[in-house]
């Protein structure tokens, strides 16, 4: 029975996957942006948070007030100015652009905060707690939570996006920007906005994973950012509720592997990514002729 | 009252299209010269410059099999680093048993290169950012099957177990002299790939891939094909990275900063030119060796440049030189020759990039 | 023949070489024109697509733009529109200069193109689609309800995923969007493109009301009796260059035949039926 418990952490671990899925997924979706910088944006995100809580001494749980309105200005700034210039070139470019951004990144953190591990504290309570139920089944609350809030974002990600006339206005630039430039639409300002959310909650993602697990300068691209493609991946792109179908997928395929040998735990995840590429690429084949 | 077309081709007088503007025999015999001059180094120069170029010798390969990639069929891989690690691999398990490591890469190469086909079945269908990723996943899951094995190191790595037994300034001359081959041969073939059919059909692809289809090009053959001699080029930079290290880590040779090197390296020499990834790699070389021992300087400037040029100068410096200069010292384009204009064509007819 | 860029003249615009049709008739004589381009030149590329092109559209009138595939029409809507810059020449709007004016900036000024082929925002309802149109929209007498009134199948339609449209009904909706940001110039890309004559004589049919409410057309057509059935004016473009222009009525039938094809002699019937017949078995694209 030790398993139901593997498979229960690695659904609840599902939602934090999902959590730094849902900003990939929306770059891709309104702007056609890969960003290989993503995984370390979650990283960044955690850094600031250390200052922000080491020099405001803010509460650890209520750092992300800070922190993501914060990454979210970054978000717009760094896709009107960067991104956008790349876009412009083209597709190539930008993917050029975000690894060299993505290597910048870590390579500055290293230089300027070593390349020691970090965690974000725990001395609180909820943090380390955990209940159970019955004797084989042991959920930490912070997991829940972390849980909890990437369903709360997700819904309010799909609220926004349908209910509102901003979403709206970002799924029409997302179909045809051309044709919303001709409905008076500026595509640069909602790319922008899409940016922003995407970099926010990217930012609560990796306090989140600063939370339950440590981090280091490399941790976007060793572990965060293959992560969060293949809860794309697997979801189904294109598809926001599908990043926590692809994040639980994710999660449970590493609980099992971690179960068959400690040191599989990354392997089986990989495994189950490349065999959706080749089984299931929907939304992923490129279209003949097209660009 | 009525106006009608002008056509442009008047019957009766005749346009010239040649490769190239000057005498390419020069160029030839350029690069010969310096080719020698290179094999004359390790009697020429202390033994800590041959390591050096050694250190050259792997960019440069791995710079030109990305350039291939990127640059000519338009295949941005971030996972380059598998094969790199595959290839050093390659010659740890033939050295293990008993084979020389020079006898080795070889080998190491074309193993490679057998192993990208089915690699390439993996990913070839994915649109661009998604092969990146792609290929980023197989190089990490290479790395970690490969990891289970305890008779290749495990996650520590091993040292090669059967050296020559001679001198280190000679075995440095040797791990020199192939490293140089290597370079060669690999320059040699991207260049003769790209003058020929391959390079024609890439452009094509690169300038509409419908037309190309539909005029019977085999795209996804052309693809699959340059996948495959990256593969084996940059199996054989991971195998004489393997050769000159002479060990093997698993974290080190399937390291992800030798795609960022490689990749930095065309962007910034210039990518989609043959003279890009050389100048390039010069750039690296020279950044490497002033910054040395600030360790993540280097790579922070050169990413930092490289993001630059590839907004603001999409071919590099060599693009630069070549826009001021018109030099081509791997010509691959073609000039077209106005009727009646001797000896300096109007305009360029048709390059690569 | 047209010569372009003689604006100076105080007339409308033109005297035609054969003095036979007087392009001047029906235009106020020292008025300001709506829109009007000069000399327009663009570029894809190394090809050139429009070759010093000029026109003036006055208030209230329909002007159409004929010519064969690939002369130029769908580029010099799209340039008027923003989407492409031009290498030479100049675009002004009420008298202002907007040749350097972002598309979306001209759209919200008035400017409001329903583009070639729909455009409409697939994954978007009818009603959504209608909606991004109101976004920026001017006050003016055109919205969503009035748009479900020029088109009375819509309303029951309005949730239903624009893809599951046939293309008479998609192109309702394309012009519907441009409608209701209250636009004081209507740009039509190619309006019959793909869809049965019927349809597209029923979707002309709407013009006079869309008219009746203070509009002014700029339409691309290729199919020429359509255009010269609601024209007030209009102008043939052959590979990037006027080469007619005037009034439907002082036109003769061989004068747009000519024009349309470039010949130095027209002999009646021979490109006559592809010209009057009506076709929209047209090639894609101008």
């Amino acid at each position: 029975m030790v398993w139901v418990n593997d498979v229960i952490q690695g659904i609840l671990i599902g939602g934090l996957y999902a959590l730094f899925a849902c900003g990939l997924s929306l770059m891709f979706g309104v702007m056609k942006v890969v960003n290989l910088a993503h995984g370390d944006l979650a990283v960044i995100g955690a850094y600031i948070a250390v200052g922000v809580i080491a020099i405001t001494h803010i509460p650890v749980l209520w750092s992300f007030v800070i922190v993501v309105p914060l990454m979210a200005v970054l978000g717009y700034v760094l896709q009107r100015t960067v991104i956008q210039a790349s876009l412009d070139r083209s597709i190539l470019t930008t993917l050029l652009v975000t690894f060299g951004l993505s290597v910048v990144i870590e390579n500055a953190l290293l230089e300027f905060v070593s390349a020691n591990s970090h965690s974000l504290g725990a001395n609180n309570a909820i943090i380390t707690d955990s209940f159970s139920i019955g004797s084989q089944i042991t959920i930490a609350y912070l997991l829940l939570l972390i849980f909890v809030v990437a369903v709360v974002v997700l819904l309010g990600l799909q609220f926004f996006l349908y209910r509102s006339n901003y979403g709206r206005m970002i799924r029409a630039v997302a179909d045809d920007k051309e044709a919303a430039q001709l409905s008076g639409i500026d595509y640069r300002h909602v790319f922008g906005i899409a940016a922003a959310i995407a970099f926010g909650t990217v930012a609560l993602a990796g306090i989140a994973y600063g939370m339950y697990s440590q981090f280091a300068p490399t941790t976007g691209t060793d572990t965060i950012l293959l992560f969060a493609f293949a809860a794309v991946v697997i979801g189904g792109l294109g598809s926001l509720w599908g990043t926590l179908l692809g994040g639980v997928v994710l999660g449970v395929a590493q609980a099992i592997g971690a179960q068959i040998s400690g040191s599989d735990e990354f392997l089986a995840g990989y495994l189950v990514f490349l065999a959706v590429l080749v089984l299931r690429p929907q939304g992923l084949i490129a279209r003949r002729g097209a660009s | 009252m009525t106006t009608f077309a002008r056509t442009t081709a008047r019957s009766g007088e005749t346009y010239r299209v040649t490769r190239s503007r000057r005498n390419v025999a020069w160029t030839g015999l350029g690069a010969l010269v310096v080719v020698v001059v290179l094999a004359l180094f390790p009697f020429i120069v202390y033994s800590g410059t041959t390591t050096i170029m050694v250190q050259a010798f792997i960019i440069l390969t791995m710079a030109s099999m990305w350039n291939l990639l990127a640059g000519y069929a338009g295949l941005v891989s971030v996972g380059q680093q598998g094969f790199v690690g595959l290839g050093a691999y390659f010659v740890l398990f033939l050295n293990i048993h008993s084979l020389s490591m020079f006898t080795a890469l070889p080998i190491a190469a074309v193993g490679c290169g057998v192993a990208a086909v089915p690699l390439w079945w993996l990913v070839s269908r994915l649109r661009s950012g998604y092969f990146a990723i792609a290929t980023w996943v197989l190089a990490t899951t290479i790395e970690l099957i490969i990891e289970r094995f305890p008779s290749l190191g495990s996650g520590t790595g091993m040292s090669l177990p059967h050296t020559p037994n001679v001198s280190s300034a000679v075995l440095e001359a040797y791990t020199y002299w192939i490293g140089l081959a290597v370079t060669v041969v690999a320059l040699g073939s991207v260049y003769l790939l790209l003058r020929g059919r391959l390079g024609l059909v890439l452009t094509a692809v690169r300038d509409d891939e419908v037309a190309a289809r539909s005029s019977g090009v085999r795209v996804g053959l052309a693809r699959m094909l340059v996948f495959v001699v990256a593969g084996i080029g940059c199996g054989a930079a991971g195998a004489l990275l393997a050769i000159s290290q002479l060990i093997v880590q698993p974290s080190a040779v399937f390291s992800v900063s030798w795609t960022a090197e490689m990749a930095f390296a065309v962007i910034i020499g210039g990518l989609g030119t043959i003279e890009g990834p050389i100048l390039g790699t010069i750039v690296y070389m020279v950044l490497q060796q002033t910054l040395a021992s600030y360790n993540a300087w280097y790579l922070i400037i050169l990413g930092l440049v490289a993001m630059v040029i590839a907004i603001f100068a999409r071919r590099g410096l060599w693009g630069l030189i070549d826009e001021h200069l018109h030099v081509r010292l791997f010509p691959v384009g073609y000039w077209l020759w106005e009727p009646g204009t001797g000896r300096r064509p109007r305009r360029r007819a048709v390059t690569p990039p | 023949m047209s010569t372009p860029g003689d604006d100076e003249r105080g007339e409308g615009g033109r005297a035609p070489a054969d003095g036979t049709a007087s392009a001047a008739a029906g235009r106020p004589v020292n008025g300001t024109s709506l829109l009007e381009v000069r000399g327009l030149t663009v570029h894809h590329g190394q090809l050139r697509a429009l070759d010093h092109v000029s026109l003036r559209v006055f208030p209230g009138e329909v002007y159409a733009i004929i010519g064969a595939n690939g002369a130029g029409k769908s580029t010099l809507l799209r340039t008027i529109a923003g989407l492409h810059r031009p290498t030479e020449g100049s675009i002004l709007f009420d008298g202002a200069d907007v040749t350097r004016t972002r598309p979306e900036r001209r759209a919200i000024g008035g400017i409001v193109m329903v583009p070639e082929g729909r455009r409409l925002f697939e994954s978007l309802t009818v009603e959504e689609n209608l909606q991004v149109g109101a976004t920026h929209a001017r006050s003016g007498p055109w919205t969503i309800e009035h748009v479900y009134e020029l088109f009375t199948w819509m309303k029951d339609r309005r949730a239903q995923r624009t893809a599951q449209l046939s293309g008479g009904e998609q192109q309702s909706v394309a012009i519907g969007r441009a409608l209701v940001a209250n636009p004081r110039v209507l740009l039509l890309d190619e309006l019959s493109l793909g869809l049965a004559p019927v349809v597209v004589q029923r979707i002309y049919a709407m013009l006079p009301q869309i008219l009746a409410t203070g509009l002014t057309v700029l339409l691309v057509e290729q199919d020429v009796s359509q255009a010269l059935r609601v024209a007030s004016h209009l102008q043939c473009l052959l590979e990037g260059r006027t080469t007619l222009e005037g009034r439907p009525s002082d036109l003769t039938p061989e004068q747009v035949e000519v024009a349309y094809f470039g010949l130095r002699s027209a002999s009646a019937g021979q490109g006559s039926e592809a010209l009057w017949s009506g076709s929209t078995t047209s090639y894609r694209g101008s």
